[in-house]
């Protein structure tokens, strides 16, 4: 599969979860294990720019696909817009459940752009703070930065509309 | 997890003879609840059987006006078809109700209809629980049982059905149709999943080499008018205390036609033949509704834990059905 650019060529047996194999066999760490059943959402990666959780994943099913994780959204030493945005809103404070909301948060505004529906909206419409909050569930954390990291993802689709 | 053969068949002909003959064999989606059980050693197949590589991932019109969903169409696919959105928009809600985005792109709507019960007990080895190990006992009976069915239960289980989806589809007179060296059969929703009894391990009418390859809804012009409404403990992201998935339509003041279903407080998706019974035909107005949701909850089997989702289903789906008949009380 290709990770964050880079070809990887993996020998892994059909058990290994995405997770481990992208953390324990490729060393890319910041895909995050916190409850390892999908709860929680701090291992969130793009699966061909599709967030999944890689804990539930198996490695062997995403055979030749292009994952994306924390580590590949920044362009070299240029934060990636939301990164730079959850510094500047204080969307962190332990950082263990960060890379998984900012992978989380790229998909989010992918998919609001192409008109996918939320439990709050039926029909894709102004990202308020209820459709971001519905729309990001899937990512908990247990710091309760919440209002941080909604005013970040605000920030960034409010520049991504003008 | 307990190691596994792995094959992924590249068509259906090819998936269903790895199975066939393998009672070991266990057919793999999406993989959000059955590589969770695995990792938990509650399920323990001796191959794995992945599916995701078959050509069932589109939904096709059928003559007449329904749908016909492939079975390995993602949950966040469905949600966002205009088609769905538009004729069956109970079936989105529900969708978008269950799980988060992450899980709605990976779990298949065939893997959705075979979802297996949060009942903690069934997850903990140290526990009693029937549907683990049958003939062990049932720790939910005297236990915490906050979040157990009240309806369809038995002596061996009270767990209750998981699923937001299904709920729709036993509303709208869904159709599986699955496959097998054997051939395909037709399964109609309501009576695709099995209510525990003595035999609690058994949740389907699938037979264990058979595969589910797609889900057709008929047509239902009125369920353009339809509604999911779901209650739980947090504002997304939870399993329903209660739920209700409803389509009304009503003339000159009278129900013309009804499909009414409960979830979170079923041993199965519950489709409310009785409520729909009295509400056809009769006036449509709070008194009928309320009378029509004592009716299906009337049978309610509690426990000190769960006996108010009898009240709280009741209230639901009365909110549920004059907000289709008004327009107001939207949640």
């Amino acid at each position: 599969m290709r990770v964050n650019g880079a070809v990887e060529s993996l020998d892994v047996q059909p058990w290994v979860s995405l997770l481990d194999a992208l953390r324990d066999r490729l060393g890319v760490t910041g895909p995050k294990k916190g409850c390892d059943q999908g709860a929680c959402g701090a291992c969130t990666v793009l699966a061909d720019g599709v967030r999944i959780n890689a804990c539930l994943a198996l490695a062997v099913q995403y055979d030749g696909r292009e994952i994306t994780t924390v580590e590949g959204l920044a362009s070299g030493e240029e934060l990636h817009p939301l990164q730079a945005a959850f510094i500047r809103h204080d969307g962190l404070q332990c950082g263990y459940c960060t890379p998984g909301q900012l992978c989380s948060a790229v998909a989010m505004l992918a998919e609001h752009r192409a008109g996918m529906p939320s439990a709050v909206t039926e029909r894709s419409g102004e990202l308020t703070e209820a459709e971001i909050r519905e729309r990001m569930s899937g990512n908990l954390c247990r710091c309760g930065a919440y209002n941080g990291i909604v005013d970040a993802i605000r920030d960034v689709a409010a520049q991504e509309a003008r | 997890m307990k190691p596994f053969a792995y094959v992924k068949p590249a068509d259906v002909a090819g998936a269903v003879r790895a199975v066939s003959g393998e009672p070991g064999a266990k057919f793999l989606g999406g993989g959000t609840n059955l590589v969770d059980l695995m990792r938990e050693g509650v399920e323990r197949p001796d191959t794995v059987v992945d599916v995701t590589g078959l050509p069932l991932d589109t939904i096709d019109e059928l003559p007449g006006g329904g749908l016909r969903i492939g079975a390995l169409v993602r949950n966040g696919t469905l949600t966002a078809d205009e088609r769905v959105r538009a004729r069956y928009p109970v079936l989105s809600q529900a969708l978008l109700a269950g799980a988060s985005a992450q899980l709605r792109n990976m779990a298949t709507v065939g893997g959705n209809l075979l979802q297996r019960t949060r009942c903690p007990y069934f997850y903990d080895h140290a526990a009693a629980c029937n549907k683990r190990e049958p003939g062990g006992g049932c720790d939910a009976l005297g236990g915490l049982n906050r979040s157990h069915a009240v309806l369809g239960v038995s002596g061996s289980c009270i767990a209750a059905h998981p699923s937001d989806m299904c709920v729709a589809l036993a509303a709208l007179d869904a159709v599986i149709e699955v496959e097998s060296v054997r051939g395909t059969r037709r399964i109609p929703m309501t009576g695709f999943h099995r209510l525990p009894g003595d035999t609690p391990e058994i949740e389907t009418e699938l037979a264990p080499d058979e595969l589910v390859t797609a889900v057709e809804l008929p047509s239902a012009p009125f369920a353009a008018r339809s509604r999911y409404r779901k209650v739980r403990d947090r504002a997304s992201y939870a399993f329903a205390l209660v739920s209700v998935a409803a389509a009304l339509e009503v003339r000159d003041g009278a129900v013309t036609a009804v499909r009414l279903a409960l979830g979170g407080v079923g041993a199965k998706p519950w489709r409310a033949h009785e409520a729909e019974r009295i509400l056809l035909g009769g006036p449509a107005g709070e008194e009928s509704f309320t009378r029509a949701a004592e009716a299906e909850l009337a049978g309610a089997d509690v426990r000190p834990g769960n006996a108010f989702k009898v009240h709280l289903a009741r209230a639901t789906v009365v909110a549920t059905l004059r907000e289709l008949n008004t327009g107001e009380g939207t949640a």
